[in-house]
């Protein structure tokens, strides 16, 4: 696009408008489109042939021991943890007032925003009585003691709030400058209502396996699963953040002005140094809950190691890595402790879903996803970033605002 | 910009509060939902049980379950768990006192982890006893996840499925008859009444007979009390019995995070408007 947005202002222009700016940009045949483009139309098709097939084998292992496999323990619960990103930053640059991260706000919450947008897809598949989806909503009967029916609720509402703090940019990309106004001054209010839901669904989603008391192990089942499932989102948003902005940076860097640039290093420096924080109250908490339950004689046995394995070997070495990239301003230690601790949370999730969940049942009757819930997780995946990329492309996400929009 | 804002936020918060039942859960309501005196019960008397399966077969019949083979008892040698099409199952478990038979299906808890656990009242737990399943479920399993006896089982190969499993025969019950598989026991190893009464006539029998059986009704405090209740010649655990539930109702392991909820609704905001001012008056 040219630097100047042109205002819209008659129905007809805002079409042509449209048709031109739904054209793909930039070149067809990159690799990541060769790679994506056919998992993605598997992946349609497989969704088509789940929705006509119910969830059984050959579709999904999920069986009556394993109601719940990766589409909720990956897709939900470590897609909504890797989301947290946004209510972290909206806090730290609309609450705090911290100018310094302002450049990156936009693509995060952005980001956020299509992470809830496709992983509540991945929940409609994963419900069996799918066409049923919205009695919580429409009031088909409200289960409202169920800690399941606030999660639902909550993002519904989140996703609604972080449309809101983003519309600035898609008023912006539509040259309406009034509306823009109106939607800028919104942006607190939601800002303040987004980090409150965010709050009660992070630990919500935690709160949801409680009932779940003895059949996740002892080691992770705690009174305290949803302060840690909160705590956790922290440092697990803001690791996606640094783990797409590094990527952006690359794949946008021509939309990115100089000082931009020359800031963000400072940027990933100061999200290295929240997480560092965030990552040790965790691991402080979590041995306290460990020296709590007096889990001693677990540690020695196979899912002992594992619980250490995951403690060490993805919160407290990332965190250090953490603490040493910041202090010798090391990008590439932070961007490799971050990608530790997402692979971390990702194990962590995955506990409470069906590792550490019924870990007494035999390897042979355990869950382990099938090659089509594989993929249709992955082409869930790249279809949020297809239109992710379709919309950095045209909206000032993380290119400047057009000159009438700046904030003074 | 500053009042309008601040009113503006609060107004949402108070917005939220007040959508009440939405956002916030009124889980006070929960503590009281369940009348407890007046359940209906089974007492499995396990002393008795002859290892039949005719009440699988009765359950089966009346339920319009493909009918199991009962002929002969090879069945036993694997331990079985209930499925989508079987509601209940007799299990043979070899123990110190020889070889007992026991009879498994949905416990109908007095206040039912799966009730709590679904988000469209799907489950529903009925004054009478009965925990039932209705069409508005939206296939979610978490009351499989919550359950913990694991009884709820879920129809995985059918485009419309469904949650199965035992609902203490509801259809019969309000035509007046006896749940099927406690007609169908030739040996009263099942007996249906108030829940009150069977727990009495159980504690009597082991009063009675204080040699034959262990001093503990299963299911009478177990999660908070069920409305199967189980009796026992060998300690619980060894006829596949779970001895360490705790006689916590199961919703209270939820109850915690759901009352922290609308304390974050109120304080929250305020919270977070504050800081934005604190740090914006620094500014100026
Ligand atoms: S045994 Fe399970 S399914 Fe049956 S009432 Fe209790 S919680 Fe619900
Ligand atoms: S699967 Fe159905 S009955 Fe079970 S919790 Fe979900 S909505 Fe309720």
């Amino acid at each position: 696009m040219n630097g100047k947005t042109a205002t819209i202002e008659s129905f007809k222009d805002f079409v042509t408008f449209i048709r031109a700016e739904l054209k793909p940009k930039g070149r067809i045949f990159t690799i990541f489109n060769v790679i994506s483009a056919p998992i993605i139309l598997l992946g349609a098709i497989l969704i088509v042939y789940r929705l006509a097939k119910g969830l059984g084998y050959p579709v999904t292992n999920l069986s009556q021991d394993f109601p719940w496999g990766i589409w909720i323990g990956f897709d939900v619960m470590t897609g909504v943890a890797f989301a947290g990103g946004a209510y972290v930053l909206t806090f730290v640059v609309y609450v705090l007032g911290a100018k310094k991260y302002h450049p990156i706000i936009r693509a995060t919450v952005l980001n956020g925003f299509l992470a809830y947008v496709f992983y509540t897809g991945a929940i409609f598949l994963d419900c069996g009585r799918w066409w049923n989806i919205v009695n919580p909503i429409i009031g088909n009967k409200f289960g409202v003691n169920s800690v399941l029916f606030l999660v639902a609720w909550h993002f519904l509402l989140y996703m609604l709030t972080a449309l809101v703090e983003f519309s600035p940019a898609i008023a912006e990309w539509l040259g309406w400058k009034k509306i823009r106004k109106i939607l800028g001054s919104l942006t607190l209010g939601a800002v303040i209502f987004g980090i409150t839901l965010s709050t009660l669904h992070q630990s919500g989603l935690g709160a949801l396996v409680m009932m779940a008391k003895w059949k996740i192990h002892p080691l992770w089942y705690t009174e305290f699963i949803p302060v840690l499932f909160f705590i956790s989102s922290i440092f697990a948003g803001l690791s996606m953040v640094i783990f797409e902005g590094t990527i952006s940076h690359k794949v946008f860097s021509q939309q990115i002005d100089e000082e931009h640039h020359r800031s963000y290093d400072d940027i990933l420096v100061g999200l290295g140094k929240i997480c560092a924080v965030a990552m040790f109250g965790y691991f402080f908490l979590k041995v306290l809950v460990f020296i709590h339950g007096r889990h001693w004689s677990l540690i020695n046995t196979p899912m002992g190691y594992w619980y250490l394995l995951e403690l060490i070997g993805f919160v407290l070495i990332p965190c250090f890595i953490f603490v040493q990239g910041v202090k010798d301003r090391n990008l590439l230690s932070i961007r490799v402790a971050a990608i530790l601790t997402m692979a971390g949370i990702i194990i962590n999730r995955l506990n409470y879903v069906f590792i550490a969940y019924k870990w007494y049942v035999p390897m042979s009757e355990r869950y382990f996803p099938t090659w089509i819930e594989i993929v249709i997780t992955l082409a869930i995946v790249f279809a949020e970033i297809w239109v992710f990329r379709w919309i950095v492309n045209r909206m000032p996400v993380l290119k400047e605002s057009p000159e009438w929009a700046r904030e003074e | 910009m500053d009042r309008r804002e601040f009113l503006k936020t609060i107004g949402i918060g108070i917005g939220g509060v007040a959508c009440g039942d939405i956002l916030t859960p009124s889980i006070v309501k929960a503590q009281n939902a369940f009348e407890v005196n007046e359940f209906f019960g089974v007492l499995v008397d396990t002393t008795r049980c002859i290892g039949c399966m005719r009440c699988e077969m009765a359950c089966a019949e009346a339920h319009n379950l493909p009918l199991p083979d009962i002929s002969n008892d090879s069945v036993f040698e694997k331990k079985r768990n209930t499925t989508e099409t079987r509601w209940t199952v007799v299990n043979r478990y070899e123990t110190e006192k020889g070889k007992i038979f026991v009879k498994q299906q949905c416990m109908h808890c007095n206040q039912p982890a799966c009730v709590a656990a679904c988000l469209v009242k799907a489950m529903k737990k009925r004054k009478e006893a009965h925990v039932t399943w209705d069409t508005n479920c939206i296939g979610c399993r978490l009351c499989m996840v919550s359950c913990p006896f694991d009884m709820p089982k879920f129809e995985y190969n059918s485009p419309f499925p469904k949650i199965q499993k035992c609902n203490l025969c509801w259809d019969r019950f309000q035509e007046g008859k006896l749940p099927a598989c406690v007609e169908a026991c030739p040996v009263e190893a099942l007996k249906f009444g108030a829940r009150r009464d069977i727990l009495d006539e159980a504690n009597s029998r082991i009063f009675q007979n204080p040699h034959n059986y262990v001093h503990r009704v299963y299911g009478g405090h177990e999660v908070g009390g069920t409305s199967y209740i189980y009796l026992s010649a060998v300690p619980f655990e060894q006829i596949g019995f779970r001895g360490d539930l705790g006689t916590t109702p199961y919703p209270e392991f939820t109850t915690g995070f759901l009352y922290a909820v609308p304390f974050v609704f109120v304080l929250w905001p305020l919270i977070l408007l504050g800081m934005n001012r604190a740090t914006r008056r620094e500014e100026d």
